[in-house]
């Protein structure tokens, strides 16, 4: 995607929720910034208690930050009730009103907003079409599957039209099929509206497939901001590398740092370069990540030697769980073809070729 | 396992309970057969009439009292129910904040009162208040009905309220509804069958009160139970069975109509 | 501009103020019509009787003490006023053993009905409702058509030529008794089965499990765990069985006086209005005391009430 020079709809400025006061206060948002800009799907990405939902109810109105601002393109949006803000949200348990129909509740804001009867008519007739609900329009919500209710929640919040959507792990109860239907539906649908998304989620696989950007979060804080082939490849904090994919942790005596590059010495004794992320200024010793996709095992010398441990097989590929000699864990990921077996079995002597520009130094 | 062990079977326990259910049913069931009798005698049956309830009908005491407990119920109910409803509003669904337990034991604070002492207090103040203003109409016992009634309404409307969920009204206010209209789109609809339990429960306990009314009443402001409690007081009628019997046939309905609305709550 | 912690507060302000609106006119009424009054009653304690009842507004002590004293009208001196004295045992024993058998009667019952299957408890449920919404006069009247004289019980004794005369039950401390355990039952079974309902019986399994007699699981098991309802009931039927008036009037005739119609007489024919006041304050230090226990005991027992 290329840079645009767009607006920021979204900027939260060192925003901090405290709960509770004295001795037991916790802080679920510790001066946390960031800039979400207009016509994204930007992903908040976190495990449980991470702040990622606290941050959202923010800028939904929902509660006030302890300190800090939001901003919507430009103004400070704080002292507004939710009912003032042209944000609209889709709730994880969809909180679809159940003494209506289907298309009462996608009519219900632009109902609130006062608009003439005859366009909420046009209007949800565009949105059912848009979610491909026409026919249930006028089913009660209660009688609807989950997928549906799912589906009608999006086109509710999408009618009127909003400058920013909030969706709070909206497929958190769907099955996997299913969850994977939808990943595509929101996207397409982001693009046909232009509206900004931003999306809630603890499932990174989720936020790598749909995300323009993903800012991963932690106990109240956010640790990085950027894309996801940044925030895969390029981890800046341990805690980032583990939580995105699988990663191999390895300990490196660093030198040579210059350029965002550097020259890491792995136990097993071979140099390999790594790069660095932006402003870090590694120490002698530090940890470097691989990716167990970036590897490649052999069975000659490689940059690293080991014993085969473990072999699991994935459908699509095969991970392999090699004990290094300096007793490190490292797993490689070969995919499969139909015909051989992945060519390695327990107990062999391999050897592993980390692969150029696959080694990143973090900051730990 | 030996022969059918009920864990659940303590001895005795279910003759107790039957003789229970039928020693609290029999002195009704005797009650309302002998409203039909046509002897006068509550030991012998006279056989099948229903003159009781014709002299009951045509009792011009009977049917202004019945009148007066009617009107009294309903504009006690109804304001009841209304005050309940704002008052369930103000205290649930928050974090305790100072005052809630204040505000909830307030509330019921009738309840927690013996009635004897309620009437008695208001016995005093009202006849202050009446030598003061000269009113001695039926606003008393509008008044003293409404203020026992509220923690009655109160009870079906705030479990109502608490099984509520939240995050519709703020799913309304999302959407653009003030606090009013989602009061009026989403809280209200969703709350009325606790309302209405409500509104049945205040009208019931307005109706049967008799304690109160009796000692805030002034003279000729019978309500049906103060006029039964006169004339039981006097000497025992058939006419009493008849009325007892018609009061009955109404508690009863109106308590089914209570559990039906309750059931349909979920 | 407003940091972000004014705007937080202000809305938590409002939110306050909201609440104390709305539920501003639930308390006003509740103070003017019940609570407020209880206020004045105190006060009247503390005054002269009127000489055509009502009060003359001038303080004496004397309504309080005639509460158990009498004056001797010729030398001024106090003792004890055995009428009312027994009058006050009579009420608290009546009240105590009606508590008690209506806990005899109703822990069962509350026990049969949460151990009736899912479908049937619901119309066992509606039946002990339906007497507790019946008017109070009504059973009250019910009771006392069978128990009097030309009642059906004593019509089935004479038949039956078991006694040769009728049995004096009605205008006894018996029949009030009677008639209370009847009114008040309903409301010692309701909270015992609230509690019951919730019992997971297969912590009763397990103590049979481990060789308990149902005895013994019914102590030690069963009803530690219902205390709450126990507690919750007894209070139900204690409170109003103190200050009952209906039941007593009615059953009990002019003879057998409890508190309640003690107190009517002050402000009856008695026209002594400040010791009808400080009866009844008396009778509120009583139940409050109860209730204090309860709160205690409850507190005690880990229930949370809100």
């Amino acid at each position: 995607m290329p840079d645009k020079p767009d607006r920021n709809a979204i900027e939260v400025v060192k925003v901090s929720k405290i709960f509770g006061s004295g001795e037991g206060q916790v802080a679920a948002l510790d001066t946390v910034s960031v800039s979400i800009r207009e016509n994204e799907f930007f992903t908040l990405l976190g495990p449980s208690g991470c702040g990622k939902t606290t941050l959202l109810r923010l800028i939904a109105g929902f509660d006030f930050p302890t300190a800090g601002e939001i901003l919507l393109y430009g103004q400070d949006i704080a002292p507004l009730p939710p009912f003032k803000r042209p944000v609209n949200t889709v709730f994880q348990s969809y909180a679809l009103f159940p003494h209506m129909t289907v298309a009462d509740n996608i009519g219900f804001g632009l109902e609130m907003l006062g608009k003439p009867k005859a366009q909420i008519k046009a209007r949800v007739a565009e949105m059912l079409k848009l979610v491909k609900m026409e026919a249930l329009a006028g089913r009660r919500t209660s009688q609807i599957s989950g997928g549906q209710q799912q589906r009608v929640a999006l086109a509710r919040a999408l009618a009127p039209q909003p400058k920013v959507l909030l969706l709070d792990e909206p497929l958190s109860a769907l099955d996997y099929k299913l969850r994977k239907e939808m990943q595509i539906e929101l996207k397409r649908l982001q693009h046909e509206t232009g509206i900004t998304f931003i999306f809630v989620t603890h499932d990174q696989e989720e936020a790598l497939t749909m995300s323009d950007r993903i800012a991963v979060m932690s106990s109240g804080k956010i640790l990085q901001v950027g894309s996801p082939w940044d925030i895969y490849d390029k981890p800046a904090e341990r805690f980032v590398a583990d939580f995105i994919g699988e990663t191999n942790f390895l300990t490196a005596a660093i030198s040579g740092v210059g350029n965002g590059k550097a020259r890491a010495t792995l136990k097993s004794g071979t140099t390999i370069d790594a790069t660095v992320a932006e402003g870090f200024q590694p120490k002698d010793n530090a940890t470097v990540v691989v990716r167990p996709e970036h590897a490649k095992l052999t069975k000659a010398k490689g940059d690293l030697a080991g014993l085969v441990e473990n072999i699991v097989y994935f459908g699509t590929d095969t991970h392999i769980h090699v004990r290094l000699d300096s007793g490190e864990a490292f797993t490689v990921r070969q995919q499969n073809s139909r015909s051989a077996g992945c060519g390695f079995e327990q107990g062999d002597k391999v050897g592993i070729s980390i692969g150029n520009d696959a080694a990143q130094v973090l900051k730990d | 396992m030996a022969d059918n062990f009920s864990i659940k079977h303590q001895p005795g326990f279910t003759a107790i309970a039957a003789t229970c259910f039928v020693v609290l049913y029999l002195p009704i069931i005797v009650l309302v057969v002998y409203a039909f009798n046509a002897a006068s005698s509550t030991s012998e049956w006279g056989g099948f009439s229903l003159k009781w309830f014709q002299s009951a009908w045509q009792n011009t005491q009977v049917i202004d009292a019945t009148l007066r407990s009617f009107q009294i119920g309903s504009i006690a109910a109804v304001l009841a129910t209304i005050f309940a409803t704002m008052a369930a509003l103000a205290t649930t669904r928050t974090a305790p904040y100072p005052g809630l337990t204040f505000k909830y034991a307030a509330i019921n604070q009738p309840l927690m009162v013996p009635e004897i002492v309620t009437g008695v207090a208001l016995l005093i103040f009202f006849s202050r208040i009446k030598i003061f203003t000269g009113y001695s109409g039926i606003g008393y016992l509008v008044a003293a009905h409404t203020a026992f009634c509220i923690p009655f309404a109160y009870l079906p409307i705030r479990a109502r309220l608490e099984n509520m969920d939240l995050t519709l009204e703020r799913a309304a206010a999302d959407l653009y509804a003030t606090p009013w209209k989602t009061f009026r789109r989403i809280t209200l609809p969703l709350l009325w069958p606790g309302v209405l339990a409500g509104l049945m429960l205040a009208f019931v306990i307005s109706l049967d009160d008799v304690v109160i009314t009796e000692f805030v009443k002034s003279g000729g402001q019978d309500t049906l139970p103060t006029y039964m409690l006169g004339q039981i007081r006097r000497g025992i009628t058939p006419e009493i069975n008849a009325i007892s019997t018609a009061f009955l046939l109404l508690s009863v309905a109106i308590v089914t109509l209570f559990f039906f609305v309750s059931r349909k709550q979920d | 501009m407003a940091t972000a912690e004014e705007v937080a507060k202000a809305a938590e302000r409002r939110d306050v103020r909201d609440r104390w609106l709305l539920s501003a006119p639930a308390l006003l009424v509740i103070f003017l019509a019940a609570t407020g009054p209880l206020l004045i009653v105190l006060v009247y304690s503390f005054l002269t009787p009127g000489p055509y009842g009502d009060v003359k507004w001038q303080f004496s002590p004397e309504a309080w003490l005639s509460v158990f004293m009498e004056r001797d009208i010729f030398d001024d001196t106090l003792s004890v006023a055995a009428a009312h004295v027994t009058i006050f045992l009579r009420s608290i024993k009546l009240a105590v053993v009606t508590t008690l058998a209506t806990l005899a009667l109703g822990f069962p019952t509350a026990y049969f009905m949460a151990t009736r299957s899912e479908k049937t408890r619901d119309l066992w449920l509606f039946l002990i409702t339906i007497p507790f919404w019946t008017n109070l006069l009504i059973r009250t009247f019910a009771v006392l058509q069978i128990i009097r004289n030309e009642g059906i019980i004593n019509a089935i004794l004479l038949k039956l030529g078991i006694v040769s005369a009728p049995v004096q039950i009605l205008y006894t401390d018996t029949a009030i008794l009677i008639g209370m355990a009847y009114v008040y039952l309903p409301l010692m079974v309701l909270p015992i089965y609230a509690s019951m309902e919730k019992l997971d019986f297969r912590l009763v399994e397990a103590g049979y499990d481990l060789y308990a007699t149902r005895f013994k699981v019914l102590r030690k098991i069963i009803f530690p765990l219902v205390k709450p309802g126990v507690i919750a009931g007894s209070i139900l039927v204690f409170i109003p069985a103190l200050g009952a008036y209906v039941t007593p009037s009615v059953l009990g005739g002019g003879k057998n006086m409890m508190l309640s119609n003690l107190i009517e007489l002050q402000f009856g024919q008695g026209r002594n209005w400040p010791l009808g006041s400080a009866l009844s304050i008396a009778v509120m230090i009583i139940v409050m005391v109860a209730l204090l226990a309860y709160v205690r005991n409850a507190g005690k027992s880990g229930v949370r009430h809100g």
